[in-house]
């Protein structure tokens, strides 16, 4: 029998299409527990490799007959071990290219509207982080929102579309994963765009992202306009594309809306949470269509693997934007937090340029699941 | 350095072959015995550990040096199921209020590794096989409290003073598995 590697963009592929898999992970218990492969035709089971060195007999009777096997590891060595004794034993069985290394860094570009003068808008989905970043394009211009550190993803889509990446936007500071911004914007040329009040004392040069600031791309009426909205972090900015999209950051989501207290001040910033969600947003346009930086569960996804939905459907169904009580939505947000994000204060120095690490040490600090929301 | 049995070079080895390599080793491992592995996969110490509980092993700890991750692992012992002996016995709280007094001996007997990573501060290693080698040079006249993980090596050390003319020994039970008085460490 035999044994075939399966690429990140394949499995992403196989799960927004909602093909059966089951996976076989044979990562340690912890691991799986923390973060796993999940979709909605996904069943996982976990055993890890090392208590298969004997033998996979036992594992066989688990496996189903009609649905096929993925074996996946951390970096995928063990995976191909665990696959390679399965084929002997008879079963047909793939593997994860480069494990849950090379999944927690694919990005697949999914386009999510048309703009009214003929340019488009893409979103990149991290499936396996629950990153979502943007690529506004207009003419032969782009600007890019929120990027990775997977910055050679976007800058070979600029390319093969033809386009030159003009502006490079991050929404806030970001504590969740690393920022390719600022290195995307030196690669290309760009200017690179932050808050300012998330970027005190930061290193590098940048624009400052102030409201009422239009930013132009292509020869035509694509406006970005920045819209000040604090709460998950001091600085955090909305952006509004044509007027037709919401680009909401990390302080609203399709399921959930931002934390507060990624920078310590969970007290002092609720205020300034529920004023943007229930007064700034409530005034904007219901048509607006939503575009988060982040999703953090399968079921946000839309059947063609983009996450978006109308601010007045979020307003009707996200519970985040539901809670009439003041007193209430500050016992929400700031009790029970969900635990934070792995490695999130060196995150946020990183991004702000106060240290530097190396790849392996960033993919390091990235692992893990996303936690920037409140369900 | 950590004094071990046996010493594992998996340096440069990705993951799965620091475990692989790991587990031939253990089987060539007496009971009780330590090993130490060298790896550079940073993955190896929550494997490493995550494999010794689902195999019965004691992991004891890991210094890192520059690149090279060092892992002490302890191959499962007998030694936990032996009957306990020896009279008196001492409890964990009763030993935590003797320690600093004057006139009493700490005695760790269990693997130099072991007491490498947690021990009770003032007290004096002498791994069990050392024994009856190093008795000579220990003071008669004091109260002697002897530790290990479970109480059962400690039982067996205790009989092997008594036989040799001390008169003041007493086993310390449970032992490290349960001590929350205070420790050190490398």
């Amino acid at each position: 029998m035999s044994v075939t590697p399966l690429t990140a963009k394949q499995l992403t592929r196989k799960i927004i299409e909602k093909e059966a898999l089951f996976i076989l992970d044979v990562r340690n218990e912890d691991a799986y527990s923390d973060w796993k492969i999940e979709g909605e035709k996904v069943t996982s089971i976990n055993i890890p490799y090392f208590d298969l060195l004997d033998g996979v007999e036992e594992v066989i009777k688990k496996l189903p007959a009609d649905v096929p096997v993925v074996v996946v590891c951390a970096k995928e060595g063990s995976s191909i071990m665990i696959a390679d004794m399965l084929a002997e034993e008879g079963q047909d069985v793939s593997y994860l290219q480069g494990g849950m290394k090379a999944w927690s860094e694919h990005l697949e570009p999914i386009k999510v509207g048309n703009l009214n003068d003929g340019g488009e808008i893409y979103q990149f989905v991290r499936i396996g982080k629950g990153c979502l970043s943007y690529m506004v394009v207009s003419q032969d211009e782009a600007a890019l929102i929120d990027a990775t550190r997977m910055t050679d993803v976007y800058i070979d889509f600029a390319a093969a579309l033809g386009v030159k990446i003009k502006h490079v936007l991050d929404t806030h500071l970001h504590a969740d994963h690393i920022s390719g911004g600022l290195k995307i914007a030196q690669a290309t040329g760009g200017t690179y765009w932050l808050p300012p009040k998330d970027a005190e004392n930061v290193p590098f040069s940048y624009e400052p992202l102030e409201e009422g600031k239009n930013l132009s791309i292509g020869n035509t009426t694509i406006s970005i306009q920045p819209l000040y909205s604090p709460g998950h972090t001091i600085g955090s900015t909305s952006f509004i594309v044509d007027q037709s999209f919401l680009l909401s950051g990390d302080i609203l989501f399709v399921d959930s809306i931002g934390r507060p207290d990624l920078a310590g001040l969970a007290e002092d910033w609720v205020g300034d949470l529920r004023e943007t969600l229930y007064s700034r947003y409530k005034a904007l346009s219901s048509e607006l269509i939503v575009l988060p930086a982040h999703f953090m569960i399968m079921d946000e996804l839309n059947n063609d693997g983009s996450v978006s939905a109308s601010l007045g459907d979020l307003f009707e169904h996200n519970h985040g934007l539901n809670i009439d009580n003041e007193e209430e939505f500050r016992k929400k947000v700031t009790a029970h937090l969900p635990p934070q994000p792995n490695a999130y204060q060196e995150i946020r120095e990183l991004n702000m340029g106060k240290i530097q690490k190396d790849s392996e040490e960033q993919r390091e600090m990235e692992i893990g699941p996303n936690r920037c929301a409140i369900r | 350095m950590i004094e071990t049995n046996e010493r594992l070079d998996a340096k440069g080895l990705a993951c799965p072959m620091p475990i692989v390599k790991t587990k031939k080793a253990m089987n060539g491992l007496e009971p009780g015995q330590v090993l130490e592995v060298q790896a550079t996969d940073k993955g190896s110490t929550a494997d490493l550990k995550a494999w010794a509980e689902s195999a019965n092993h004691q992991y004891l700890g890991t210094v890192e040096e520059g690149e090279v991750l060092k892992h002490y692992l302890r191959k499962a012992g007998t030694d936990e199921s032996l009957e306990k002996n020896h009279e008196p016995v001492a409890s964990n709280e009763e030993l935590k209020n003797k320690l600093g007094k004057e006139g009493i001996l700490v005695l760790d007997v269990r693997e130099k590794a072991e007491y490498a990573f947690n021990h009770i501060p003032e007290s004096l290693s002498v791994p069990l096989g050392e024994l009856d080698s190093k008795a000579e040079s220990l003071d008669k006249e004091k109260e002697i409290y002897i530790v290990c993980r479970t109480g059962s090596r400690s039982d067996l050390a205790a009989r092997k003073l008594t036989a040799a003319g001390f008169t003041k020994v007493i086993n310390v039970v449970p032992g490290m598995s349960e001590w929350d008085g205070p420790t050190n460490s490398l």
